[in-house]
């Protein structure tokens, strides 16, 4: 079944692959994560398990409510927990890290992540409205322009591309190919950009 | 936290090159793939300019050939960069020597600076 981990966002930089040819791509600090709770079909239902993102800082602000959970299962509090399904068969337990080396060069995942907060942005920021010319009399800038008839319909339809706010939302980037998995530093390097600013927690997750 | 990334290029980062400075004049041995076949092709040129830093480092080789002004950018960790060698070092006083794209014949010349081993 699916693989998955959080990594925590460091910053973009380029390498080189075996063509010689420059590839863009994202450092990930892939954890290391720990297994917090094994999920089963027989007790919960279903398989899964959830995992923590260790942080030596991390788990300061653990309520009361999750210090037991993590305590009953024998792990320190962390900020960054998430689940993953996995087989019936699965037998990582909790305590078990989660490492990298769950990832192979070359394969495909898809990164969750929640996108960079822009505030409140016009109609050309938000739904790349084209906007009017700037100067030579123009007194149309960066407005929406109209939004509807008047009389008829005499309302505005729902879904109508308008200001409003922007980013912080969650975002999932399909596909992406991972350029190189640094064992050592237990790093993943993903070609392309991910959602979020540097130091920001995405989940990476590698279906089939 | 971007000390990580800062350690990943350090350890990416080419350093069996020789110190290159805009001004100079370079043999650059290029990796070429044709088909199967590998070989090795040399660009000799001036250095006209050096972008970026780090792992983005790139830089400008340009060369007149038969007349005709030719650059190639060459990115300085690439792999397919086999070596580089500096033929002579030109006295320059700008990092960026786009001015010889529009001098002609003897006028785009550089007065060579020379630089003793003892200094070196």
């Amino acid at each position: 079944m699916s693989k998955g981990i959080i990594g925590k966002k460091l910053g973009m930089t380029q390498i080189f692959n075996e063509q010689g040819q420059v590839v863009p791509v994202t450092v990930i600090q892939a954890g290391p994560c720990v297994v917090i709770q094994r999920k089963t079909s027989a007790k919960e239902g279903y398989d899964a398990i959830q995992i923590g993102f260790v942080d030596p800082v991390g788990g300061k602000r653990a309520s009361k409510p999750e210090k037991g959970h993590t305590e009953k299962h024998g792990v320190a509090p962390l900020r960054v927990m998430r689940e993953f399904r996995v087989d019936a068969g699965d037998e990582r337990k909790a305590g078990d890290s989660v490492t990298a080396a769950e990832f192979d060069a070359k394969a495909k995942v898809n990164v969750i992540g929640v996108s960079k907060g822009k505030g409140f942005a016009g109609v050309m920021k938000r739904h790349h409205f084209k906007g009017g010319r700037a100067t030579h009399g123009s007194m149309f800038h960066r407005a929406p322009g109209s939004i509807g008839g008047s009389s008829n319909p005499s309302r505005v339809f729902p879904g109508m591309r308008m200001g409003g706010h922007m980013g912080n939302e969650q975002v999932t980037v399909r596909n992406l190919e991972i350029a190189k998995v640094d064992l050592e530093n237990n790093l993943l390097l993903i070609k392309g950009a991910v959602p979020g600013p540097k130091g920001g927690y995405v989940v990476i997750k590698q279906e089939a | 936290m971007s000390h990580i990334i800062d350690q990943l290029e350090a350890s990416l980062l080419r350093t069996d090159l020789p110190r290159i400075t805009p001004g100079d004049t370079v043999k650059v041995h290029v990796k070429v793939k044709e088909g199967e076949k590998e070989r090795i092709q040399i660009f000799q040129g001036i250095i006209i300019g050096i972008k970026g830093g780090g792992m983005r480092t790139s830089f400008t080789v340009r060369k007149v050939s038969e007349g005709v002004g030719v650059e190639r950018i060459f990115p300085l960790n690439s792999p397919s960069v086999d070596k580089i060698e500096v033929i002579r070092h030109g006295k320059v006083r700008r990092a960026k020597l786009y001015f010889l794209r529009e001098k002609l014949g003897k006028a785009g010349r550089l007065k060579e600076r020379r630089v003793y081993e003892a200094a070196k």
